[in-house]
């Protein structure tokens, strides 16, 4: 068994503010990773980041990742474990991981989780073909690999993954032919739809994808216009190339730890999915454990450091590693939040955020019959 | 409309422009940012604080143009990439470049429009090394002064084979 003051689940943005803040006190902090960097989502991220330029936007997913492990690697303080995969939560509070090929136990006095999102599939005819991707595949294939997925692309979703995973292609020499979309409007920011859009790339709002065409392979999909109802126009079909079709229909929380650690988990669209009730300081309804980032509500990386930092700072102060200074520290970061959140984008997820704050939720935790 | 499209429409680009006494005087940044996003690296960017402080992360950045030298430090700052200077003096236009092969001094480079149609050949006349701009390029081109409001991007590479 390896006990320590605090264990971080995930190295994205959100698990490594948060090893980095609770670490600042002098607690004991390890923080695990599945992979074999530390990074989540931003080791993939070659755009600059928009954002707040306080947590780092205007520089490049990719250089925040490296500055954020360089911060983790001059705490010594922090123990990272790469190749660590969380695979159960267990009522005595103690974590289960598989690491260099050997099953291992954490018990921590506070446990942060912050195992971001998975992607969400589509369901259409013939999805199943090889060339059918998803929007993290495509960008783990380009941009840590160096591989092209292929030559022409479809992309499906103008959510600011699809359209920002479309110029990454156009970069990388790849033609995008179209981007689709059901919704009446582009989903995502305005500017990044205009970056492609003057590279060239069509971007049809109100289309979907009906099939994809192919015998092996996929040669090109069926799209159809969309009408008011979000109903396929009958005789508006028209037949696309690619070799490749590229989702990028949304990403959902990765919760399935906190449901096996009984945190109330509540399904909240606004967030994407089954997300934690919790309180303002990120503790969910169990006292030892915290959230951060898109497994509590996707939303982006400046979001996701600001919680980490939150979570983190409050779970050491919990276990008697204060400064003085904290509440002030996490008024400011919460303000900070707060702000972020005060536009379009933001109100909905402050909605959302408001259905999961503890107390204010009042319908059935829909995994109570698992117990 | 913009959020169909992705082009901005004329009415959109009524809000930037600035007036042709302004662009009279020499270089001027134009920001096509037009719906509120929390974003705001350009305000940091600006030497001359030209671009008001964003009371709100969310608010659609503001350009004072009268103060504004056109010295083109916002353009590779913009993680949007939708600021552009335009010089109706040199009848000169500077855009971010994010693709290989960066253009040379001396190359002809396509003109392409809001929509990626190819509209006028051009020169290029400057180009900002990426290096330094954590791989921006920022690069200026030459065009007739009709072009000016026109053109947003370039293609490199066809014509000069
Ligand atoms: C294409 C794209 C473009 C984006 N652009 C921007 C942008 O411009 N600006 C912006 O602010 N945001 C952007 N984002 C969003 C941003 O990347 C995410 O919001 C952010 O990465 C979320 O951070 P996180 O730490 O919560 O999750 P992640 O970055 O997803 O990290 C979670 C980590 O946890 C690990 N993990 C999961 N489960 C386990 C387990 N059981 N055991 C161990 N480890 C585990 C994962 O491997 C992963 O490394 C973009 C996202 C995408 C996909
Ligand atoms: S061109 Fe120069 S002066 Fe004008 S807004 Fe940009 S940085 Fe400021
Ligand atoms: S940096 Fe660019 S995208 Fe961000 S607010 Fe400024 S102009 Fe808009």
């Amino acid at each position: 068994m390896i006990n320590t003051d605090i264990l971080v689940i995930g190295g994205g943005p959100a698990g490594m503010t948060a090893a980095i803040k609770a670490s600042e006190s002098g607690a004991q902090v390890i923080i695990i990773e599945r992979y074999h960097e530390l990074g989540g989502q931003l080791i993939k991220q070659t755009h600059r980041f928009f954002g707040s330029k306080k947590e780092q936007a205007g520089i490049r997913g990719i250089s925040i990742a490296q500055e954020l492990t360089e911060k983790i690697e001059n705490h010594s303080n922090i123990r990272v474990m790469t190749e660590a995969t969380a695979e159960g939560y267990y009522e005595d509070e103690v974590v289960t991981i598989s690491h260099e090929n050997k099953f291992k136990k954490i018990k921590a006095k506070k446990v942060i989780i912050a195992t971001g999102a998975s992607e969400n599939m589509l369901a259409f005819e013939n999805n199943d073909l090889p060339g059918v991707y998803g929007a993290g595949a495509v960008q783990t294939l380009m941009n840590l690999y160096g591989i092209l997925p292929g030559e022409k692309v479809i992309m499906v979703g103008a959510g600011n993954i699809g359209l920002i995973v479309s110029y990454q292609l156009l970069q990388a020499g790849v033609d995008v032919e179209a981007v689709i979309e059901a919704a009446p409007k582009i989903g995502g920011y305005l500017v990044h739809a205009s970056k492609i859009r003057r590279a060239g790339v069509p971007i049809y709002t109100s289309h979907s994808i009906k099939k994809a065409i192919g015998e092996n392979s996929v040669q090109g999909a069926e799209v159809v216009e969309l009408n008011d109802n979000w109903e396929m126009k009958v005789g508006t079909e028209k037949v696309i190339e690619a070799d490749i079709i590229c989702l990028a229909v949304g990403l959902n929380p990765l919760s399935d730890l906190l449901i096996q650690a009984e945190c109330e988990v509540v399904y909240t669209p606004e967030l994407g999915g089954d997300v934690p009730i919790r309180d303002e300081n990120l503790k969910t309804t169990k006292d030892h454990i915290f959230v951060a980032g898109d497994v509590a509500g996707i939303e982006e990386a400046t979001a996701a450091m600001l919680e980490g930092e939150i979570a983190g700072l409050k779970a050491v102060s919990e276990i008697g590693y204060s400064n003085e200074n904290i509440f002030e520290e996490l008024n400011r970061l919460k303000t900070e939040l707060n702000k972020l959140r005060s536009g379009p984008v933001g109100k909905v997820i402050k909605n959302g955020i408001e259905k999961v704050r503890r107390g204010n939720y009042v319908g059935k935790n829909r995994y109570s019959h698992l117990r | 409309m913009l959020e169909k499209t992705g082009i901005p429409t004329s009415d959109d680009l009524k809000a930037i422009k600035p007036d042709k006494e302004r662009l009279k005087k020499g270089p001027v940044a134009l920001i096509e940012c037009f719906r509120k996003i929390p974003c705001d690296p350009c305000f940091y960017s600006c030497p001359f604080d030209a671009i008001d402080e964003f009371k709100d992360i969310n608010d659609i950045p503001n350009l004072d143009y009268e103060t504004c030298t056109g010295c083109g430090n916002c353009i590779a700052s913009c993680p949007g990439l939708a600021i552009f200077v335009v010089d109706y003096n040199k009848n000169t236009l500077s855009l971010p470049y994010e693709f290989l092969p960066v253009p040379e001094k001396g190359d002809l480079v396509w003109g392409l429009n809001r929509a990626g149609k190819k509209v006028k050949k051009a020169e290029v006349v400057r180009v900002k090394d990426p290096a330094k701009n954590d791989k921006t390029a920022v690069v200026t081109i030459k065009l007739p002064k009709e072009y000016l409001m026109e053109v947003r991007n370039i293609e490199v590479g066809e014509l000069n084979g």
